[in-house]
């Protein structure tokens, strides 16, 4: 049994420190947690997306003051209540629906630091596999929120990416990857219905975010034995540095504790973030809010264009060119491509993809292949476009077959 | 310095990504369809008529152009003008498929050739002849009886253009030029106009049956009911509003909207209306942000400096 001190007033840190050893998480977690010194303003993405999620919880809570989650008066929820008679509904929505947009953006800027830095691999796989994880589960959220304001962009989205739960034609392998009344099931309809609005808004304002919340503990979790990287891949003993820092000889340590050293960056970067930020949501927010969205939903009417969000466009535009069976495996390699990483790198260096020999070039090429993609993915699918977005997608799967080679290739240089 | 080095390789990047989903991949998705500034002088209507309608428009047109340069004489335009009150009076009662348009603001909201053009044949004018070519009549079709002679044409015009004028609230423009098809269910408008406040059910209900007759006549004459216009200003670009409400059959070929021929001014009232039902925040936005943002910007300069307080000797 541990002492505890009868004469120590109830709540204070004596007292709270016997109870819940205050002293040692905040070591632990903030004073004493070691960050390279080595970093530039990427290594702030994680505390922008952090903040960016904090503001889609707190909006998307006054959001939902009002929401009304009916096929009937959902449309008209979203469009009147909030946006004409709520007071700041509208800035609300704004914030929310904008945050949806960049809170992607910020999450590819992240993914690709990762990759550009090696950050995923010698001991980060944990890091890199539950960052992956939840950008599968922010794109579940960001999906189904777009259902929620039942227009026609929700309805034909909806309709179009649960069509393809159908599987696999019944002609291929015997339809053992065919799934009928599947498709169904899922919509708890024909169509997207009722049944259909009401479970995806259950996923979106609960079940969702909280796997999100709990994914993200284990995602920091990750971080916390094999340390962020730094900006040259060094390897640094974490204890000796820190050892150094505490002595006062801050220049000859490699590292910064956590809070407020760190923090301070953090917190400097994410206001440059939210100048940006907030221009979006007073100035430019159409980006984020498509037009065809503005038209209620309608079952009897499909819109000319059918796409997805802008950060959907890569993996859609890899789902396109093809027929519908090989379209399907193509998609699929698509979403596991990226999870695959560590293991596809064969090369244990950790260094910028700069100076990594042929895989400064594979990463350059991925990046302006997945540009490519998002812009194929936006235009209809005719002409010169069809052709572009096809070998932009060959070339994408050819990436990530061709990876293992050249990080063997690399080891032996 | 190697930050700002980074810094525009991401922003140069994700600004590529934004020009090719926004502006490139919408110009490539919406055929572009130039405006012709409110003017109406039937240039837009011959060169998209098909070969064998070309000639028609194109005299049609002629005529009206000449009837443009003649003298009108508002005061005979007022005797003549009696004759339209028979239908456009006000009391809105549906008459071959739709209510005829109040004409209190005429003269400020519609176009003088436009008029010219709709009194001399109103299925062209309006650019909807493909749907009156064989059984159907125009609803306004009677017109061509009444006012027969060029200078009738002028002047009841002139009376039009000269006594029919005044400022209006965005409102009435709205309801006078699209009110008559178009519902706007955030500004409590139906095809009846505004819904009064109804103190039992039962009149609320009846009321309702009334506006559901209303629209099953309106969706007969039109084909399918035309939609309800709350927020139409963010479900359209500006430039699409602009261009399909000077002409329809540009942005929609083969709609059965009819033109309406709104004077600049009589465009921008009605747009004035949808920004007020469909984007009323828009002056709030206008106010609060600037304010957010400076407040942002403080907030980062002094966060630069707690930034440099803790990073000067580091190094």
């Amino acid at each position: 049994m541990a002492h505890f001190d009868e004469k120590a007033k109830p709540f204070s840190h004596k007292w709270l420190n016997e109870r819940m050893a205050v002293d040692t998480v905040k070591k632990v977690l903030s004073t004493e947690y070691w960050i390279p010194k080595d970093i530039n303003f990427l290594w702030a993405m994680g505390m922008i997306l952090a903040a960016t999620f904090g503001l889609l919880i707190i909006s998307g809570i006054f959001l939902l003051m009002y929401y009304q989650p009916s096929v009937d008066s959902a449309f008209d929820s979203v469009n009147y209540t909030i946006m004409n008679e709520v007071g700041y509904g509208w800035l609300w929505r704004h914030i929310h629906g904008v945050a949806a947009s960049v809170v992607f953006l910020v999450i590819y800027i992240h993914m690709f630091t990762g990759i550009y830095y090696g950050s995923y691999k010698r001991g980060r796989e944990m890091i890199w596999l539950s960052g992956m994880l939840l950008f599968v589960l922010f794109s579940a959220e960001a999906f189904s929120g777009y259902m929620l304001p039942w227009g026609q962009m929700s309805y034909w989205a909806g309709m179009v990416i649960t069509n393809l739960f159908e599987g696999f034609s019944p002609t291929i392998a015997g339809g053992v990857a065919n799934f009928p009344g599947f498709v169904e099931w899922l919509r708890g309809d024909y169509v997207p219905g009722q049944a259909f609005l009401t479970r995806f808004f259950m996923l979106h304002v609960f079940l969702l975010p909280l796997v999100i919340i709990a994914v993200i503990v284990l995602h920091f979790a990750t971080l916390r034995i094999p340390h962020v990287n730094n900006q040259h891949g060094k390897e640094i003993d974490f204890d000796e540095a820190a050892k150094l820092y505490k002595e006062g000889k801050k220049k000859e340590s490699k590292v910064i504790p956590f809070n407020p050293v760190f923090l301070s960056k953090d917190v400097f970067v994410m206001g440059v973030y939210f100048i940006l930020f907030f221009y979006l949501v007073f100035f430019h927010f159409e980006f984020a809010m498509d037009p065809v969205n503005f038209d209620p939903a309608d079952g009897l009417k499909t819109p000319a264009h059918i796409y997805p969000e802008w950060y959907f466009l890569w993996s859609y535009e890899i789902l396109r060119p093809f027929n519908k069976d090989l379209g399907l495996i193509a998609f699929g390699f698509a979403q596991v491509a990226f999870f695959l990483l560590p293991f596809l790198d064969k090369s244990p260096v950790v260094a910028p993809a700069n100076k990594r020999g042929l895989f400064k070039v594979w990463f350059w090429v991925m990046i302006v292949d997945m540009i490519v993609l998002t812009v194929m993915g936006k235009l209809p699918p005719e002409g010169i476009w069809t052709v572009i977005g096809l070998v932009a997608a060959l070339v994408f799967i050819a990436l990530f077959v061709a990876l293992p080679f050249i990080t063997k290739f690399e080891k032996k240089a | 310095m190697k930050e700002f080095k980074i810094l525009a390789v991401v922003v140069i990047l994700s600004l590529i990504t934004y020009w090719g989903v926004e502006p490139f991949a919408h110009s490539q998705m919406h055929k572009h369809v130039e405006g012709h500034n409110f003017v109406y002088d039937g240039a837009a209507d011959i060169a998209e008529a098909t070969t064998e309608k070309a000639a028609a428009k194109k005299a049609f047109w002629g005529e009206v152009n000449q009837i443009a340069k003649l003298p009108g004489n508002a005061a005979a335009g007022e005797a003549l003008f009696g004759t339209c009150m028979g239908c456009h009076n006000g009391a809105g009662i549906n008459m071959g498929g739709v209510i005829p348009p109040v004409l209190d603001h005429a003269g400020s909201l519609y176009d003088k050739k436009y008029l010219i053009a709709l009194i001399k044949d109103p299925a062209m004018a309006s650019n909807v002849d493909h749907k009156y070519a064989v059984t159907m009549m125009h609803p306004m079709g009677a017109v061509q009886a009444m006012v027969t002679t060029p200078q009738q044409i002028a002047d009841v015009v002139a009376y039009i253009k000269a006594k029919k004028v005044g400022k209006m609230t965005p409102q009435a423009a709205y309801e006078e030029a699209c009110g008559r098809c178009h519902a706007n269910r955030y500004g409590n408008l139906t095809q009846l106009g505004e819904t009064p406040k109804f103190k039992t059910e039962k009149e609320a209900l009846a009321h309702k049956l009334k506006v559901l007759d209303e629209q099953a006549l309106v969706e007969k004459y039109m084909g399918k009911l035309p939609p309800d216009l709350s927020i139409m200003i963010r479900a359209r670009s500006e430039h699409f509003m602009e261009t399909f409400i000077e002409n329809p059959q540009t942005q929609l070929p083969g709609t059965s909207m009819p033109r309406v021929g709104l004077t600049k001014e009589g465009y921008e009232q009605v747009k004035a209306y949808l920004e007020e039902t469909g984007d009323p925040s828009k002056e709030a936005r206008h106010a609060i942000g600037p304010w957010v943002i400076l407040f942002f910007v403080i907030f980062t300069v002094l966060a630069y400096l707690w930034k440099k307080h803790h990073w000067k000797d580091l190094h």
